[in-house]
């Protein structure tokens, strides 16, 4: 029997489950080794679970998603997140620093739209995740390897070290020494290639915070080379602005003002 | 007169999620709505405040299938409040990029979404097992595409290299040369995908659209030019009986109006009130003078040099632009010289300013304002699947009809079918709850 497979989506923008299709060369053989049994982007064949295997992409952010997230978990005998939002809520998590009440007053102006929570909250916040696979968006290659374990029954192999180390491995100039630009890549976890420095900038950290991330070394490096403390807390704020390690720099520099809108260059 | 509700929970096969509901009274539609229960993301808020810098990476992110054109409207709006102009170099590459998104977009459209409902599958990758080589070729065409992006973008999904001004690195020659041998083989395949497409069996349905899509005076257009309105109507256009307008006019000319049968925004033609159409099919007929010389004989020979009105055959006409964007790639490709420098480099100002371009799905209008130092003070993003929704409903109506006498679930099928025709990005349409904030 081949294992089931399905995936669902909550607040994102499709790119992580795009990456699945985008597999061009693995995508038949992915086909043929599982029972895609829930996959509404690709196939219009929808069954009810359970699930061997969930695949989740997008943050929680309205009441109804809380709801939805449970009995997908319900459903899954293994629920894997897929990418920043899942994982740490998304681009969209920046509200959680916003005013609620002036956000949901501004745009709520027609009351019929359905509800949203004042948080955009990562999956792992509401039920039990198995395994996180980051990046804003993942990689293909590491969802690949997930699929492949999990057909081997072994745990899937991601790195958790720094983009340093593999900026280092491709042989890149670091940015950040040689010509002071601002780069995350020391307190961002690998998987995207280290590749915003080999085109001549700074990384931006889709990936999250790195394992023992050094972050009050490297906002003190930043600041040292003259970026003020709110840009620094704002650069942090981004995909996986929530993610526990990031948040708590972030707060601590912006010091209070822990409106975005406030936080200044 | 027997009652029906169809209810499509899922819409399947489209991007983001949103469902249909048809209420009927013998053949008559009683009620149509195109639901979107994708949460709202809430961009246009989240922009406020942060560096303009910042703005391209974080637009991308509205959608992952068409992150190139949320980037590109965003530094063509904001370089147009700075006053920075772009090189001749980095407005070609710009239009490199654009092309690999078109195919990657297009490419997945074609094949992996749209083809099996005139095949009679449930997906792509059912269709396999019977049409093996078409689905290779269709993800083969696809790769290529997701190569060039890579190569000029750094990766395939939300690009890293796109900049206010330019870009960040120009690719060194020899990455992008070794892409030419397969998009030659690139241009073939698309030019099958043409014919097959066109083979397909097309339902007898027509409308008359007053299509809308970017028209420029000498090439096909995705980066610039005003916006073209054309109304449907017989003999040969491509674009000449066009009405003209510049994009800052986009504003006063369109607006999303609340409709009585539907709580969704719809974007609708100012003084007519009409629905209009955006995507592929617009494009094409408004333009095909100015596709690639192959494109533009089999635009001609499937009829787009005409009016057609018919949405099915969308995916005919986004077949064209496939070997367009193919054809045009390999030129930019055989002649590339990196932009030196790779980007312009500007003052901060305050000021505003706005700008258009053609998403795979169609036209995508961004506006900005910034201050003096640098940071976004307000934005406002219309993408071209909220424009299209009051077009699909409008559609569907008249659609309904011709498939009245099918069972629920047949019919339910059929609907669904035509929503798939324009390739509805609904991750990114969520973005209208936001434009209404900022009308508010």
């Amino acid at each position: 029997m081949k294992p089931k497979l399905a995936v669902f989506k909550f607040a994102s923008c499709d790119g992580c489950q795009l990456s699945l299709l985008d597999a061009e060369d693995h995508l038949l053989a992915v086909a043929g080794a599982l029972d895609i049994a829930f996959f509404p982007e690709a196939t219009s064949r929808m069954r009810a679970g359970p699930y061997d295997v969930a695949l989740v992409e997008g943050s929680i952010t309205t009441a109804h998603d809380a709801e939805r997230i449970r009995a997908v978990r319900r459903d899954a005998k293994c629920l894997i997140t897929i990418g920043a939002c899942a994982t740490a809520g998304g681009i969209q998590s920046l509200k959680n620093w916003a005013d609620h009440t002036d956000f949901i007053r501004a745009v709520y102006a027609t009351p019929e739209y359905i509800a949203t929570l004042a948080t955009s909250t990562p999956i792992a916040d509401h039920v039990h995740v198995d395994f996180e696979l980051r990046g804003c968006p993942i990689n293909q290659y590491q969802l690949i390897e997930v699929i492949q374990s999990l057909l081997a029954g072994r745990r899937p192999r991601t790195p958790s070290h720094s983009v340093c180390i593999d900026c280092k491995r491709r042989g890149t100039v670091c940015v950040l020494v040689a010509r002071g630009e601002p780069c995350l890549g020391p307190v961002t976890q690998a998987g995207c290639g280290a590749i915003c420095p080999a085109y001549d900038r700074g990384c931006y950290a889709c990936f999250g915070p790195a394992a023992q991330a050094n972050l009050a070394g490297l906002t003190a490096r930043l600041a040292s080379d003259g970026m003020r403390p709110g840009r620094i807390a704002q650069s942090l704020r981004t995909f996986n602005g929530y993610a526990p390690a990031f948040r708590e720099e972030s707060d601590r520099l912006a010091d209070g003002r822990d409106r975005v809108d406030e936080v200044r260059r | 007169m027997t009652e029906r509700t169809i209810q499509v929970e899922i819409l399947t096969r489209v991007e983001g999620e949103g469902g249909l509901l048809l209420k009927l009274r013998g053949s008559d539609v009683e009620r149509i709505e195109l639901r979107i229960y994708e949460p709202p993301r809430f961009f246009e808020a989240l922009l406020r405040g942060r560096p303009l810098e910042d703005v391209p990476d974080i637009t991308a992110r509205i959608c992952g299938i068409c992150p190139v054109a949320y980037q590109m409207s965003s530094v063509h709006a904001l370089e147009q409040a700075l006053g920075v102009a772009v090189s001749p170099e980095v407005r070609r590459l710009r239009r490199l990029l654009y092309c690999g998104e078109w195919i990657e977009s297009h490419a997945l459209h074609v094949y992996l979404l749209n083809a099996p409902d005139f095949l009679g599958f449930d997906s792509g990758l059912d269709m396999a097992s019977r049409y093996p080589e078409e689905v290779s070729r269709g993800l083969r065409m696809k790769k290529h595409g997701n190569q060039l992006i890579e190569a000029l973008g750094g990766r395939s999904i939300h690009p890293i290299n796109v900049a206010v001004g330019g870009f960040y690195r120009s690719p060194r020659r020899d990455e992008l040369e070794r892409l030419i041998p397969d998009f030659r083989w690139c241009v073939d395949a698309a030019i099958e995908t043409v014919r097959w497409t066109a083979s397909f069996d097309f339902p007898d349905f027509s409308r008359d659209y007053q299509m809308v899509s970017l028209i420029h005076d000498t090439e096909y257009p995705m980066n610039e030019g005003d916006v073209g309105v054309l109304e449907a109507g017989p003999g040969p256009d491509g674009g000449r009986g066009a009405e003209r307008i510049p994009v800052a006019e986009y504003e006063r000319q369109f607006r999303e109006d609340h409709v009585a049968h539907s709580t969704a925004l719809h974007s609708v033609r100012v003084g007519t009130g009409r629905p209009y159409l955006v995507g592929p099919l617009a494009r094409v007929q408004l333009n095909w003078e100015h596709l690639s010389p192959t494109a533009r004989e089999l635009a001609r020979e499937f009829g787009f040099d005409r009016t057609c009105g018919n949405p099915f055959r969308t995916i005919v006409a986004r077949s064209i632009e496939l070997v367009h964007a193919y054809e045009e790639a390999l030129e930019i490709l055989g002649s590339y010289e990196p932009a030196r420098p790779a980007r312009n480099t500007y003052a901060y100002r305050a000021g505003a300013g706005c700008a258009a371009t053609e998403a795979p799905r169609g036209l995508l209008f961004h506006r900005y304002t910034v201050d003096e130092g640098g940071r976004v003070r307000e934005a406002r993003i219309v993408p071209p699947t909220s424009q299209n929704q009051g077009q699909i409903e409008a559609d569907l109506r008249a659609w309904v009809p011709h498939v009245a006498t099918a069972d629920d679930a047949t019919l339910a099928r059929q609907c669904e079918n035509l929503v798939r025709c324009y390739d509805p990005c609904i991750s990114c349409s969520t973005h209208f709850l936001n434009v209404r904030v900022e009308r508010a």
